[in-house]
């Protein structure tokens, strides 16, 4: 117990020690601190891009997900596929823009392009609404992994406090530069860590992949594939094409586009990356081997598994050596999220309302607004209940609804007014809020619609209410 | 696209896409086994390969294009209103 506890604080401390000496004595404008500059070289953009892989959400719930729906959870790895085959084209051209008009932010980007300061505005804040519970999402998962990895002498809560204590330092000092140091030690650790432990649990216990795959059709018929209602084929397709479209309107990768030296790097990301993402797949085969060697986790217990099934198999070094970098898949994207939060809030709002701030006194503001982020995430994470469930579902939907003004304005040509791009974005934006709070489905809202069209995501209803406000506004105009 | 002119190999990259999501309904059975593997998670790592190496065709193929991202590109991506 001890033991893992002691390698636990070496990781906490490495990844201080990274992000602060990431610094190194540069001085910090907003560019160097939001952007890096914009001097970023292949390695560096690739890893904040390859942030969205691991996040908390892919090793609990990734594993999780294996664990407790079985064959549903493979569409974690078909999005993110076809979500780098668009970023071929389009993160080229966003960085060109964003290099040509010193652009720091997603908000900055809308509001540039359709001239329109109150469509930066209104993208910001959804940015922000959708952040939020997106780092409160990783702070959960370091409460969890840590106490888990702790045999519980740390307290979630503990946990919690002191991971963003930690995010809050070294991104107060170094901004995205601290975020891309760390992000190196948490891809080689969760590399080694999740290869490892998804080739030696099957083996161990199974004897291979094919016997434990045997094993569990036996134990559970049909567990791997797509059932033919719910999670079935058409829930599939909608899911995927809702999380690609959505992928990188989330604020803070969107933001690591304009830390790029060049645009050649986000051709060469969209080559390895598919790849690289590969890598979910072995942190699949841990949920896979625990559900027959820890068996009976339910609802959101799930999301255990990886790590009861490790503290099961290895000593407590090992299970420390998980636990740490478990905590690295928390501690860089939420870093990232806190960055492109304040970013938004202090170059988008504060900026917008208040003309005549200089860039020196909106860099301090954005960096005084971090522990500000920071401490609300962090009693929403302590305090929120149900609530903060909806609130994420709703994060994926929020950040999809900006996909259709950025298409229709990443071209050479804007094809939409500002006013109809705001018009679309609110009317989508609504809408998810309604589903939400309303709780409802595509089943609930046409009862009469065949089953294939039941199983929709319901995100699908806000996009197509959002594209139609677009089209009648911009029909109107004309 | 402005930088990266359309060709007609560009239309490789849809194939990913029509793989995956195509997959989800005939690809959608456990058997036959592939690699240890179920051959609907078979398929989906298969099409995710795939996507690297089409990426990789392609990617290559621009690179022999001249004049990718030259200054004209730049020019031509002022913004116009509708």
């Amino acid at each position: 117990m001890s033991t893992a506890l002691a390698v636990l604080a070496a990781f906490f401390v490495a990844a201080i020690g990274l992000g602060l000496l990431a610094r190194r004595g540069r001085d910090m404008s907003l560019e160097q601190w939001s952007v890096g500059g914009r001097r970023f070289g292949t390695i560096f953009v690739f890893l904040l891009m390859a942030g969205e892989i691991y996040t908390t959400f892919t090793f609990l719930g990734g594993s999780g997900w294996a664990y407790g729906k079985g064959a549903p959870a493979f569409y974690i790895l078909c999005y993110g596929a076809i979500a780098y085959t668009l970023s071929y084209f389009l993160l080229p051209a966003i960085w060109r823009y964003g290099q040509r008009h010193q652009l720091l932010s997603q908000a900055d980007y809308f509001a540039k392009k359709y001239d329109s300061r109150a469509l930066g505005i209104v993208v910001g804040l959804v940015g922000v609404a959708a952040l939020v519970p997106y780092l409160v999402l990783q702070l959960k998962g370091l409460g969890i992994i840590v106490s888990e990895a702790s045999y519980g002498s740390i307290a979630p809560s503990t946990a919690v406090w002191a991971g963003a204590a930690a995010l809050v330092l070294y991104v107060v000092v170094s901004g995205v530069r601290g975020s891309a140091w760390t992000a190196v030690l948490k891809d080689v650790m969760i590399l080694g860590v999740v290869v490892a432990i998804g080739v030696y649990l099957p083996i161990h216990y199974y004897g291979g992949y094919g016997p434990m795959f045997r094993a569990i059709e036996r134990a559970h018929p049909g567990f791997l594939v797509l059932p033919a209602r719910g999670m079935s084929p058409a829930w599939a397709i909608s899911t995927i094409i809702l999380s690609a479209l959505g992928f990188y309107m989330w604020p803070q990768y969107f933001a690591s586009v304009f830390t790029a030296r060049s645009e050649d790097v986000f051709r060469k990301n969209a080559v390895v990356l598919p790849l690289y993402q590969l890598v979910i797949l072995f942190v699949f085969f841990a949920g896979f081997a625990a559900l027959l060697v820890v068996p009976g986790l339910a609802g959101a217990d799930a999301d255990l598994s990886l790590l009861r099934v490790s503290k099961a198999t290895f000593g407590a070094g090992a299970v420390g050596v998980i636990g740490g970098a478990g905590l690295l898949t928390a501690l860089v994207p939420g870093s990232m999220i806190l960055i492109a939060a304040a970013t938004i809030l202090a170059q988008n709002v504060y900026r917008a309302l208040v003309p005549a701030a200089t860039d020196r006194s909106v860099a301090i503001v954005a960096r005084t607004l971090v522990p500000v982020v920071a401490v609300a995430a962090v009693l929403l994470t302590l305090r929120g209940g149900q609530a903060i469930v909806a609130l994420l579902l709703m994060g994926y939907n929020l950040v999809t609804q900006l996909f259709p003004a950025l298409a229709l304005c990443v071209g050479p040509r804007r094809m939409i007014s500002a006013g109809a791009a705001m018009a679309g974005i609110v009317a989508g934006e609504l809408t998810v809020a309604a589903i939400t709070i309303s709780g409802s489905s595509v089943a609930s809202l046409l009862p009469a619609a065949p089953q294939i069209v039941k199983d929709l995501n319901v995100g699908i209803v806000a996009l197509f209410v959002n594209v139609i406000v677009l089209c009648v506004f911009t029909v109107a105009r004309r | 696209m402005p930088g990266t002119r359309f060709r007609r190999y560009h239309l490789l990259v849809l194939l990913p896409t029509l793989g995956l999501l195509g997959g989800m309904w005939f690809a959608n059975r456990a058997e036959p086994f592939v690699l240890g593997l179920p051959f609907f998670l078979f398929w989906i790592v298969a099409s995710v390969v795939a996507t690297s190496a089409i990426m990789w065709v392609v990617w290559t193929l621009d690179r022999r294009q001249p004049m990718r991202g030259g200054a004209n590109d730049g020019a031509a991506d002022e913004e116009r209103s509708p």
